[in-house]
């Protein structure tokens, strides 16, 4: 029996009173063969970690992440990726299924799944494509990735933008419960060249422009289909304030739809692409200082369910091109709980009980998984468990990373470090305590 | 100067350093034999990722007539389809031994992308839809010849920059420097081909060339890109001919005196009437001939001072 007794740690079990969920604040937590137990029980020779003064939290879950693995393993594998995420406080990562081939039939949701377990040091759940090679043609074979455990669709880096397939899409996943995760961008108002947010700055830099109102629509629309076909929709890297009211009217309306931020688009500005730097090119891209702060503002109140780090690394040849042929995307899983405890907590805008249920809980709850993930803490179920040090600093170092890539718009910024040590699993993943 | 990547960059003194010192290389170019030694020695590479014969021809000879060893590379085409970065292109082309590179690229900022990999003078010879400084400096020295001589006389000088703004580098350069000059650009474009935020750029902007016409000092008329007929940015050349271009009708319409400018090539009967760009009044063959004695006053001050070593 292998034993981990973590003293003296501040547990923040999350919003909701589950049955059986142990007490907020300070106390032993023991993980006896990856399950919670009662720490009185705690054997002499059990390995203790000394966390006082630090907080435990419910492990994170990321619901959009690239491994890149297959195709692209000379930016990102299935283990660099998810050491990266354990660094990160990640317990569980959701991999997006944009890989080489495409994770678009149960056969590839299988392989992402295997790779996980081989080489993971978090928790790996793959998304299935939405349509056959992401062509946005065809329905993938949804229902044959869902009784392979597949429980979110998406076409990550395209958008479903033909209505009548997105219709179906919705459609047909509700039979087994799935959700459509989609890319809002209406491509004929954002096409692949559009590189920066559509105002002042796009025209003053002649980049081509990539307009709020080609995210909004898409929002739009989805959110009455999913009326329609009583279905289940996810919107991803929501960038916009006019995103943001699209989405409270949707939910007002009880329409079935949640949606992410991600951490740079919840610190990060388009006043960064000054230096034509493809760091900080990104899709959708970085927006102004107004739509940071309405998206800050949605996730405090849960317009935004959750963030989500679209971490995506990238191949450093396929970064050192014009800003308008570089590869957009950046990494983002060592940083994301620093940044939102940056924008989040230390301004106020979220309790430790938000955090909790931006980063854990509603991840779960979107993604339905199971394995004791975005829960809190219960006696005999599986740990899943980050412990912080909230007060902790750094400034980031693009090379420390865990990441095989080196696109990292952080580089330099001194924020938040707390993560001290992962649980995934019952396994411990990360830890430098 | 170390590089020249935007008009935003000169302050107008070196505009007027520049403008002056281009006056002595026009000199030059009415002299039967034009070569001078300033830049002996020293070599530009040409390296353009687009095509364009004036600018790299004009660039051309500007670096041979100042005795530079000028070496002209054609990279067109997108980096990405070739298979390597623009990094490693550029770093290839300056190992060679480069003391300045001329840049033309189809995607906006990669002159400035480039300064921070290379040592040499960057010059930029027009990125994507952002800038030409170039341009913007020949079409000064062609106007300051033609208000009266000095840099003094662009004060309050009302000058059109009439089509597709949104696209145009040239127009980008021209709005800088023009307003570090003291002159007062208006532009006029249907609002399809008016860029993002032009709002704030600090200078007139009018959907209706005639309503402007009559009150300026010059007018500059851009090329029509083949590529925004068919894109749906207004729906047929007629009606942009119609409405935004320099039809023989509308010479009559300006004060006596007012310069025409086109920055090339000429869509005649589209953009501009060949009654316009043949007018007594149209700059367009002296825009050329001044392109030659800017850039050698550009190469010059970039590279003319070194010191041997």
């Amino acid at each position: 029996m292998t034993e981990l007794l973590i003293t003296g740690v501040r547990l923040v079990p999350g919003p909701g009173d589950a049955a059986g969920a142990l007490a907020s604040g300070t106390q032993d937590i023991l993980i006896a063969d990856g399950r919670y137990a009662d720490p009185s029980q705690a054997s002499a020779d059990a390995t203790r970690i000394d966390a006082d003064g630090l907080l435990a939290l419910p492990g994170l879950i990321d619901l959009h992440t690239h491994l890149r693995e297959p195709g692209r393993e000379d930016a990102e594998t299935v283990e660099s990726g998810t050491l990266a995420a354990a660094r990160g406080g990640f317990a569980a990562v959701m991999a997006m299924a944009n890989t080489d081939p495409v994770t678009d039939t149960a056969e590839a949701a299988e392989h992402i799944r295997a790779l996980g377990r081989k080489h993971g040091s978090a928790q790996v759940y793959p998304i299935g494509a939405v349509s056959k090679g992401l062509a946005g043609q065809e329905l993938a074979e949804l229902g044959l990735m869902a009784r392979s455990g597949v429980t979110m669709f998406s076409d990550d880096g395209h958008c479903v933008s033909d209505s009548r397939l997105m219709r179906r899409a919705l459609e047909y996943v509700r039979a087994f419960g799935g959700v459509i995760a989609q890319h809002a961008q209406d491509p004929r108002l954002a096409g692949s060249d559009a590189c920066c947010h559509e105002g002042e700055v796009s025209g003053r830099l002649g980049l081509p422009g990539w307009p709020s109102a080609a995210e909004a629509t898409v929002i739009a629309r989805d959110a009455e289909l999913t009326k329609l076909t009583r279905s289940r929709l996810h919107v991803c890297h929501v960038s916009t304030a006019e995103s943001v009211d699209v989405l409270r009217w949707a939910k007002k309306r009880a329409i079935d739809i949640t949606a992410e931020v991600t951490p740079h688009h919840l610190l990060l500005t388009t006043a960064l692409l000054e230096g034509y730097d493809p760091t900080f090119k990104v899709n959708p891209p970085l927006r102004p200082d107004e739509d940071v702060a309405a998206v800050r503002e949605a996730l405090a109140d849960g317009t935004i369910d959750v963030v989500a780090t679209d971490h995506a690394p990238h191949a450093r040849h396929d970064k050192e091109h014009a800003f308008g042929d570089a590869a957009p995307g950046m990494v983002g899983l060592e940083t994301a709980l620093g940044v939102v405890i940056e924008t989040m907590i230390n301004t106020g805008a979220l309790d430790w009980d938000g955090l909790v249920d931006r980063t854990s809980f509603g991840p779960g709850r979107i993604a339905r998984l199971q394995d004791g993930l975005g829960l809190p803490p219960v006696l005999g179920a599986a740990a899943n468990l980050t412990v912080i040090d909230p007060q902790r600093r750094t400034v980031v170092d693009r090379d420390s990373s865990a990441s095989l890539s080196r696109n990292n718009p952080w580089h330099g910024l001194e924020l938040p470090d707390p993560v001290m040590a992962t649980v995934a699993g019952g396994e411990v993943t990360y830890s430098r305590l | 100067m170390r590089h020249l990547l935007s008009s935003a960059d000169l302050e107008p003194d070196d505009v007027t350093a520049i403008l002056d010192l281009a006056e002595e290389m026009a000199d030059v170019q009415h002299r039967s034999i034009k070569k001078l030694p300033a830049l002996r020695g020293r070599t530009v590479v040409n390296l353009f990722f687009e095509d364009s014969t004036r600018t790299r021809s004009s660039f051309e000879i500007a670096g041979k007539w100042l005795s530079a060893d000028v070496i002209n590379i054609s990279a067109k085409g997108s980096s990405v389809s070739k298979g390597e970065s623009l990094r490693d292109t550029v770093l290839t082309v300056a190992a060679m031994g480069v003391d300045a590179l001329v840049i033309r690229h189809m995607t906006s900022g990669a002159p400035q992308q480039v300064t921070g990999w290379i040592d040499a003078h960057v010059v930029n010879a027009g990125d994507g839809t952002h800038e030409h400084p170039t341009q913007a400096l020949l079409d000064a020295f062609t106007l300051r010849r033609h208000f009266g001589g000095d840099t003094g006389s662009f004060a309050n000088r009302r000058i059109a920059i009439v089509g597709d703004i949104t696209h145009s580098r040239v127009a980008r350069s021209n709005v800088l420097l023009l307003k570090k000059l003291g002159a007062l650009p208006v532009l006029v474009a249907p609002p399809t081909l008016m860029p993002s935020g032009v709002d704030s750029w600090d200078c007139e902007v009018s959907a209706d060339l005639d309503a402007v016409l009559g009150g300026v000092d010059a007018v500059m008329m851009l090329r029509v890109q083949r590529e925004r007929m068919s894109g749906g940015y207004f729906p047929t050349p007629r009606e942009y001919t119609i409405g935004y271009g320099l039809t023989r009708d509308r010479l009559t319409a300006l004060k006596p005196g007012t310069a025409i400018c086109h920055p090339g090539p000429m869509n005649r009967g589209l953009e501009i009437s060949a009654d316009a760009a043949d007018a007594a009044n149209s700059l367009v063959l002296d825009q050329v001939t001044a392109g030659v004695a800017v850039r050698m006053s550009v190469l010059y001050q970039l590279l003319g001072g070194e010191d041997e070593s």
